[in-house]
């Protein structure tokens, strides 16, 4: 009697389900992102300035992460360069994903030579790798913060705009959508009031996968050496200033950055895998 | 002033033609039956007729229809399940309301409740979904309406219920009526002319 009893709790309660590992990843994500946008205001920019006198130290009370070879805390600079990263990582998400929106509505719903242009472009943009073309725009725009921001913008729709494309060419011929048009709504109306509430879900989805892969193109960008002054704490140029000093044995110049773009990325990456899980209606919630 | 298809053909990718060089007309206020057996091309028909499809050939010309079509179309189509025919995501209110605002008059000849325009598709029977498909598409403007089995799957009382209202709007505001089924006595009960298909 007492064993039937503890197989339903492990079947029912005890069990986590794809709602609860969602729900558990939600949190974990938002508590690391409260963390970090509390720790980079509360830290200031007092750790980020030379101090030649601390320098090289490794990691301790005083300064828990080490300090590098101006004596700058390492603790401040890896903080504001995953606030750094995880700005330009959501901007640039956000645009995407809007993009891609707007992209593959217009494809579905604005006839046929319409589609093929946009169709056309999004195989353009798909055949030139990520990386060659965000630094081809990066250096188009100028460089910087900005040319970064707007090149991750630029590069990371096609991908979703094919999905979205997909789904809304599906709807056009859903027999209400068809019906819709015949009461005499445009193709606007259409788009905005039929279409869209279907594709939100995707698009929350859309973006949360973007999001890790626009954060790990900030820190290669930047790794590379492109865009930013070397004084801002960016954890890309954090990584590769690092590299000189590895084989001096300062292991944590590189291991903390490295670990909080880890964490960020693979936080964000889970979210995003189980919420589509959650809304892919082909998936059983298990 | 009458919905004509002039020589019209259709068929699905390379397969073999549905029906080739057809001609149908629909005069105002008439009611046509269009009996064929499963499977013979009258729902195809119908859809050319309502413009969801351009004919393969020949042409389909309604009087007030805009070249490019847009607007409200005076040909209007029921379909034969109405749960596809209603976003799932909009309540009654919201979908009865799409392309003009039926009166009460209207809703009570169908029996349309007013606590159903709360709910939603999911929250209706297929015959209340259909009474509303039904309300939807007896606009002001509508001047043909296309019913493809638009009854098949309610009861017989039902059935005459509906029929009754229908028959009458059509007849008191001249719409053309295109019955699409294969029940031979309900077509032979209130259709003025009946067209055997395929």
């Amino acid at each position: 009697m007492k064993q039937a009893s503890s197989v339903v709790t492990l079947n029912g309660a005890n069990r986590w389900n794809e709602r609860r590992r969602t729900f558990a990843s939600t949190i974990l994500a938002a508590i690391f992102l409260a963390g970090i946008a509390a720790c980079s205001w509360l830290l200031g920019s007092s750790g980020l300035s030379v101090q030649l006198e601390n320098r090289n130290l490794a990691p301790s009370m005083t300064h828990l992460f080490g300090t590098d070879w101006l004596g700058r805390d390492m603790l401040s600079r890896t903080v504001k360069g995953l606030a750094l990263s995880i700005k330009v990582g959501l901007l640039g998400a956000a645009c995407s994903v809007v993009i891609a929106a707007t992209m593959g509505l217009m494809a579905a719903t604005l006839g046929r030579t319409v589609d093929r242009m946009i169709s056309w472009l999004i195989d353009v943009c798909m055949s030139v790798p990520h990386l060659v073309m965000l630094i081809l725009i990066a250096f188009v725009c100028g460089g910087g913060l900005k040319g970064i921001a707007i090149g991750i913008m630029l590069t990371h729709w096609p991908s979703l705009a094919r999905i979205i494309r997909a789904e809304a060419m599906q709807l056009m011929a859903a027999e209400y959508v068809l019906v819709a048009r015949k009461l005499g709504s445009s193709r606007l109306k259409v788009a905005i009031r039929h279409l869209a509430p279907h594709l939100l879900p995707q698009l929350l989805v859309g973006f949360l996968v973007l999001f890790p892969h626009a954060v790990l193109h900030e820190a290669a960008i930047t790794f590379l050496g492109l865009g930013m002054s070397p004084h801002q704490p960016a954890i890309g140029i954090i990584l590769s200033e690092s590299m000189r000093y590895l084989s001096t044995g300062m292991w944590w110049l590189a291991v903390f950055p490295g670990l909080g773009l880890l964490l960020t990325v693979r936080a964000f990456d889970k979210l995003g895998n189980h919420l589509r899980q959650l809304v892919d209606p082909r998936h059983t919630h298990l | 002033m009458r919905l004509e298809g002039k020589g019209i053909g259709w068929r699905y990718g390379n397969g073999p033609w549905l029906f080739s060089d057809y001609d149908i007309a629909i005069q105002p206020g008439e009611s046509v039956g269009l009996i064929g057996p499963s499977g013979s091309g009258k729902t195809s028909l119908g859809r050319l007729l309502a413009g969801y499809e351009k004919p393969l050939t020949g042409e389909v010309s309604v009087p007030g229809r805009s070249p490019n079509h847009t607007g409200y179309d005076p040909v209007q189509m029921i379909f034969q399940h109405p749960e596809r025919a209603v976003n799932p995501r909009w309540s009654m209110a919201r979908t009865l309301t799409e392309g003009w605002s039926p009166d009460a008059p209207l809703l009570d000849a169908l029996g349309i409740k007013d606590d159903w325009l709360r709910r939603y598709p999911n929250e209706l029977s297929g015959g209340e979904l259909q009474r509303c498909c039904i309300a939807r598409a007896l606009g002001p403007n509508t001047k043909f309406l296309i019913a493809d089995e638009m009854t098949t799957m309610l009861d017989a009382v039902t059935q005459a219920q509906i029929w009754h209202t229908v028959l009458e709007i059509a007849s008191k505001r001249q719409i053309g009526l295109l019955v699409i089924s294969h029940d031979h006595l309900l077509v032979n009960r209130i259709c003025s002319r009946i067209i055997p298909f395929g």
